[in-house]
């Protein structure tokens, strides 16, 4: 039985390349190819001046080095930071490459109008470039600005200029500043007060040419007593050098409002062996500004070779509320490093951490949080929650948390448990006549209940699969 | 239907069965009693196929197939279940979606159609009547915070549910309160059919005052050493196994 399941290897059913016809600029990372892609967007000045400003401070920075992680050195001259199809036009599918579409139609995201999914309002992000965004003029119609990053530059600078960058400033780190420089695109989205946004809103990246980094980012304001629950899916094909992959996601939540958002990320996590795959440098946080506005996030981490990722909230509204569920696996040797931060600056704010770490294979997990009350902020309560779950033994988890709320009143509250799937387990579901591989899968989606079914439906069963497929091949 | 013969098995290379003979034919129920440590469970667990334990000689027919050659699950899809001594929680798995893997997985075994959902719910409503367990139990996670009594009666309402040819109880009165025992003993009753089989492992007489046994074996230091009819085990009860084994470790 063991050498039945050794010999599957676990499948990554994304990993297809597309042949499109694309334009790419040459290698490297200097003044010069930062200036090229703001002329490439049509860029504003003072735009153009915070690449450059943010590119200043990357030069000054060094790779963060604090997560539990062993991250092979980037060669950042190596790498192309802008590519995208020759033929595309956001206005008329008839004028875009018709790879590009297929591309979208096997990865189950299709961007013809009759055929768009119903209910879920799509932004399609290839490479450096957003290339469709479904039931944009419907949702206009309540005032819900959805587009891409690009266009919202051209057609709302006053919204892009004021909210850019006030949550995630460039100097915040590395990565941040990096992205700051070169960014090439992602979606902007903004629900004016009061209004409850009718479907789901997503945004799909899909990285397909090679030896290129893709670096968008998503800006996403909910105003007063706005409500906006946001998806996010990411996949890559399968190659065997790494690609890397930096994003910076800002949400700002006004009085009253409540912001979803959930990530399901599959980039490819390179191969059984360790070669290839996706390095994920993603830095994710949103500012609950207004009293009794409320954040979750909720993410399920499967894919990349590296991740390194952190969503966080800084509570600063009045009664304000955070919330993080996040299931992470990882299998052969990916790594990942991921957790969040709940920063308590408002009097009554409340926060609560799901963590749900699985690891297999040799592959290394670790959790890393901060619960951080600032002094003289009063009636502040979290609750956090870290399980990690083991499957063989040469795998690793790790939880790193950190409360800081000296000399506050503040009541945290924090629960960690280490498992493994146990024989007992397995032999009990075998009895009753379920094969190993579906045994795995069920106990796992069991562990990762609770923060799966904060999901949206579609998701929900989309990410019960996943965490079943990628751990085909894991009992040994 | 079961046609054990000169069964030997190991654990860590320790002997544990030592030659174990037991024939049993469908309608009929065998109670196995014996002291603690006697390789009782033992006997269930490889008849389930659990693989820390390794067979070392005999051989098992099953309906008239090998049944040491098959996987745990196949074991399970061609009809044999076991009713865990201590059954296991797995936490956030519902019992509906459980049993209904178990139940398809076994149809599909079988080259039966999956049944839709509304067939399924059917089913587990029909059978938790049968064991008068309480249909809230299906929708709560698999024996997460279930008491002693309520695992127990879980695992008769998954016989119910999976309908094997050969039911082996594993110790299923332990740990049982007189009214707990009363309704698992019942289920299992109820159950019974001239065309399946059941084999009951237990230390004490009191559950076969409800599930009456056609044969009473006496398992001891890995062998059968004494079989006989239901009365036997009400001389068991009255006089212990001293009497047995005194004889078998004399000669």
């Amino acid at each position: 039985m063991d050498e039945i399941l050794n010999n599957k290897n676990t499948e990554y059913k994304y990993g297809f390349t597309s042949l499109i016809d694309m334009e790419e600029f040459p290698k490297g990372l200097d003044e010069r190819i930062i200036r090229m892609i703001s002329e490439r967007k049509g860029e504003p000045e003072w735009l153009l001046e915070f690449r450059l400003k943010a590119f200043e401070q990357w030069k000054k920075m060094k790779m963060p080095n604090w997560a539990h992680l062993n991250i092979p050195e980037i060669d950042f001259q190596d790498i192309t930071y802008y590519a995208a199809p020759k033929k595309s036009d956001k206005k008329n599918l008839d004028e875009v490459d018709p790879e590009l579409l297929k591309t979208f139609d096997k990865l189950g995201i299709p961007l013809e109008e009759q055929k768009v999914l119903s209910g879920v309002a799509v932004d399609a992000v290839i490479d450096s470039v957003s290339v469709k965004t479904t039931f944009r003029e419907k949702l206009s119609e309540l005032g819900i600005v959805f587009c891409s990053f690009s266009e919202a530059v051209k057609e709302y600078p006053e919204l892009v200029k004021k909210y850019l960058a006030k949550v995630v400033p460039p100097s915040d780190n590395y990565f941040a500043a990096l992205n700051s420089a070169v960014f090439s695109d992602g979606s902007f989205c903004y629900v004016p007060e009061g209004v409850r946004c009718p479907m789901e809103l997503s945004t799909y990246f899909r990285i397909n040419a090679a030896g290129t980094g893709q670096f968008e980012r998503t800006l996403i304001v909910a105003d007063k007593g706005a409500y906006v629950s946001y998806l996010e899916g990411c996949t890559a094909p399968m190659r065997d050098e790494n690609q890397l992959h930096a994003a910076i996601v800002e949400i700002i939540v006004e009085d009253d409002a409540e912001v979803k958002y959930s990530t399901v990320q599959n980039w490819y996590p390179g191969d059984k062996d360790g070669k290839g795959g996706v390095f994920n440098f993603v830095t994710k946080r949103g500012l609950c500004r207004g009293r009794n506005s409320r954040l979750s996030w909720t993410q399920v981490e499967t894919g990349s070779a590296i991740t390194w990722k952190y969503p966080s909230c800084i509570l600063k509204g009045e009664n304000s509320y955070g919330e993080f569920y996040s299931v992470a696996m990882t299998n052969n040797y990916q790594q990942a490093d991921t957790g969040t931060k709940m920063i308590h600056l408002g009097n009554n704010s409340r926060s609560r951490i799901v963590s749900k770490g699985i690891s297999a294979g040799f592959s290394q997990n670790s959790y890393r949080g901060m619960v951080r009350v600032m002094p003289g902020v009063e009636g502040v309560r979290n609750f956090s929650q870290c399980d990690s779950l083991l499957i063989g033994s040469d795998c690793g988890a790790h939880t790193f948390p950190v409360i800081d709320a000296a000399g506050t009143s503040a009541v945290i509250e924090h629960e960690a448990t280490t498992s493994k799937i146990g024989e007992d387990q397995l032999f009990y579901c075998n009895q009753r006549g379920i094969p190993t591989e579906d045994a795995v899968g069920l106990i796992v989606n069991g562990y990762a209940r609770e923060v799966l079914s904060k999901l949206p439906m579609e998701f929900a069963v989309e990410a019960q699969k996943l965490l079943a497929i990628n751990l085909e091949g894991s009992i040994g | 239907m079961l046609e054990i013969k000169n069964l030997q098995a190991s654990v860590e290379d320790k002997e544990i069965l030592k030659g174990i003979n037991l024939t049993v034919k469908a309608g009929e129920v065998h109670a196995i009693m014996g002291p603690n440590g006697s390789g009782k469970s033992t006997l269930a667990s490889v008849l389930a196929g659990r693989d820390k334990y390794k067979v070392t000689g005999g051989s098992v027919l099953f309906d008239g197939k090998d049944l040491l050659s098959m996987s745990v699950e196949e074991r399970a899809c061609e009809g044999l279940f076991l009713g865990f001594q201590y059954p296991v929680e797995i936490p956030g798995v519902s019992m509906a979606n459980f049993m209904k893997l178990a139940v398809n997985r076994k149809r599909e075994h079988n080259g039966l159609e999956p049944l839709t959902a509304g067939e399924f719910l059917k089913m587990m409503r029909e059978k938790s009547e049968i064991v008068e367990i309480d249909s809230k139990l299906t929708s709560r996670s698999v024996n997460e915070g279930f008491s002693g009594g309520e695992k127990k009666r879980n695992e008769i309402f998954q016989m119910a549910m999976l309908e094997p040819k050969l039911a082996i109880l594993d110790e299923t009165d332990s740990g049982l309160d007189i009214d707990a025992l009363r309704v698992v003993a019942t289920g299992v009753a109820k159950l019974k059919r001239p065309d399946n089989a059941t084999v009951v492992i237990t230390h004490y007489q009191r559950l076969l005052d409800y599930i009456v046994p056609d044969f009473v074996h006496v398992l001891y230091k890995g062998r059968i050493i004494h079989s006989g009819t239901k009365e036997l085990a009400l001389e068991l009860e009255e006089r212990g196994y001293d009497w047995l084994i005194k004889d078998y470790d004399n000669e």
